[in-house]
């Protein structure tokens, strides 16, 4: 498969179109963990209720048309390869939960895959909305049409004074996770996360590294989300995250600034190497490679680079992890092996932009 | 190198201990650890997920003293008709088993979500518009009567007034709602 095919067939709509504010904030998602009344929970349910609920769904919903969005499809854990479902959880459409220990386990994908709905993972179904840039309103709404829409076709187990009744007694209430995706290279540069988490935490929010193991954020990429779900509304829970979020971005946006006033020239100097380390390298491995690609986005943000396009840090740092690489090359890779083909993918894609800069 | 404990048994077992930035080391063997394990919260936890850390939370003494003072209902023999699952299970799990097991542990939840959810043990959120109905009637109702105590409280009377017609068509609609369900 060529280079540009295989591109186009795994970015999602999501990682190669702008939103607001997408500068800082790179995806916002929403995900409403929702059971069917009747059904034991996955916690304990038998084989044969976890195949009537795949059913179930399968036969609602598959290759229905909803919307913008285009056709369900229903992707069965079972059916799919190990590379295939390493792919999904790398892109965020499903969880690594669902992709290895949920034998029953299914997923309906919209076309567009800007929504996924995940079956039989912790929950009977999660629904998961995903959109570019800082859009969490939009997400709640989108999420929440699709529920109405799920819920004419079945019975949610509702509780009057607890709300959705979930498997796992922190989703309870809402059952919803607000989360975004932010890039905070200037508050890390200038050593300002560890202030910003634990404050950040207090207000009943949690921030994490979204690639990476623990605390480390690769490529300076951190989640936020709302770790409460009872005792406030769907919308109270987004407005609440909005606000962090949108000082965060302030706050983001004042580092940036203070970094080119007073170390122009370094961090120019920084951003360029970086650069060049990508367009030359042979072998990288995914922290380096997260590394340069998150100061070559700050680059692109700041006006040093021009050219190229900015969702590069989105794309790259899904396509570079294990799965992708390995979908890409048709095959299991070695470690080894995986950071030769990394170095090549990520110098591809940098070539497809100067062509596409020099007009074709 | 011996177990300090016991000064006996090889020492397998390895601890640094931080507190207040004082560092104190241990090397016991595995008995003598085992022994001592209220004092390494980390030892023998081999899967320290999530999950273990909140059925730790809910094994919090509180919850333990309300079970042990109500011999009748022995959270042991609590279980949950519809999936089987017991009280203790759920503790262990830290996940419920089916939708019925709220209702089956109903008298020692609020403990257990008020630590996760910020002191919260009610709903504040969407209906699903199948139960809706008079539940959404009941929620409208609540909130305005709230409403209609603060603007007595700041003697407004005049919008008051006009919160209670409100109430009032709204009770209007859930009695002959209630009627018609019946």
């Amino acid at each position: 498969m060529s280079f540009e095919k295989f591109f186009n067939t795994v970015v999602s709509a999501w990682m190669s179109q702008e939103g607001p504010d997408s500068d800082i904030v790179l995806s916002s998602r929403i995900r409403l963990a929702r059971n069917i009344v009747d059904f034991r929970f996955p916690t304990v349910f038998s084989n044969e209720e976890a195949q009537q609920i795949v059913s179930l769904f399968e036969q609602t919903f598959a290759h229905r048309f909803y919307r913008s969005v285009g056709r369900f499809e229903l992707l069965k854990m079972s059916e799919l390869q190990p590379i295939e479902k390493r792919a999904l959880v790398e892109k965020h459409l499903i969880s690594p939960h669902l992709a290895e220990d949920s034998p029953f386990g299914a997923c309906l994908l919209s076309e567009n895959e800007e929504i996924s709905i995940m079956i039989n993972e912790e929950d009977h179904i999660r629904i998961q909305c995903l959109f570019p840039g800082f859009q969490l309103t939009e997400a709640l709404k989108a999420a929440n049409e699709l529920d109405d829409w799920i819920e004419e076709h079945v019975n949610y187990a509702f509780d009057e004074k607890l709300g959705y009744l979930t498997s796992c007694p922190t989703n309870v209430g809402t059952g919803m996770r607000a989360s975004v995706m932010m890039h905070l290279p200037a508050l890390v540069l200038t050593q300002q996360m560890n202030r910003v988490i634990p404050a950040v935490n207090q207000l009943g929010l949690v921030v994490r590294g979204t690639y990476g193991e623990g605390s480390e954020a690769l490529g300076n990429i951190f989640q936020i989300s709302n770790q409460i779900t009872l005792g406030k509304s769907e919308e109270d829970i987004v407005e609440d995250l909005k606000s962090v979020v949108q000082q965060l971005i302030a706050q983001e946006r004042m580092a940036r600034e203070t970094l080119v006033k007073t170390l122009n020239i370094q961090l120019e100097d920084r951003v360029f190497r970086s650069y060049g380390i990508l367009a030359n390298s042979r072998v990288i491995d995914s922290k380096e490679a997260a590394q340069c690609l998150s100061d070559v986005r700050l680059g692109i943000d700041l006006g040093y680079i021009k050219n190229i396009s900015r969702n590069i840090l989105n794309e790259l740092m899904i396509l570079t992890q294990p799965g992708f690489l390995q979908q890409y090359a048709g095959g299991v890779l070695r470690p080894e092996e995986r950071d030769v083909r990394r170095a090549a993918l990520i110098r591809e894609r940098l070539k497809m932009e100067e062509r596409k800069a020099n007009g074709g | 190198m011996i177990c300090q404990e016991c000064k006996q048994r090889p020492a397998t077992m390895h601890f640094t201990k931080i507190i207040n930035g004082e560092k104190t080391e241990f090397h016991l063997c595995e008995q003598c650890a085992h022994e001592h394990s209220d004092m390494f919260m980390f030892y023998g936890n081999d899967d320290f997920s999530f999950n273990n850390l909140l059925a730790g939370l809910l094994n919090f003494p509180s919850s333990m003293k309300e079970m042990t003072a109500s011999p009748f209902h022995s959270s042991d023999i609590l279980q949950c008709e519809k999936c089987n699952m017991t009280y203790h299970q759920f503790t262990k799990i830290g996940r419920f088993g089916c939708s019925n097991c709220y209702r089956t542990f109903a008298r020692y939840l609020p403990p257990i979500l008020k630590r996760l959810h910020s002191g919260n043990t009610a709903h504040a959120g969407k209906i699903p518009k199948r139960k809706g109905g008079t539940l959404h009637l009941r929620k409208q109702i609540a909130m305005l009567k709230q409403k209609l105590q603060e603007l007595v409280a700041r003697e407004e009377f005049e919008k008051a007034a006009e919160v209670r017609d409100q109430i009032r068509s709204l009770e209007y609609q859930l009695h002959q709602r209630g009627e018609g369900e019946m």
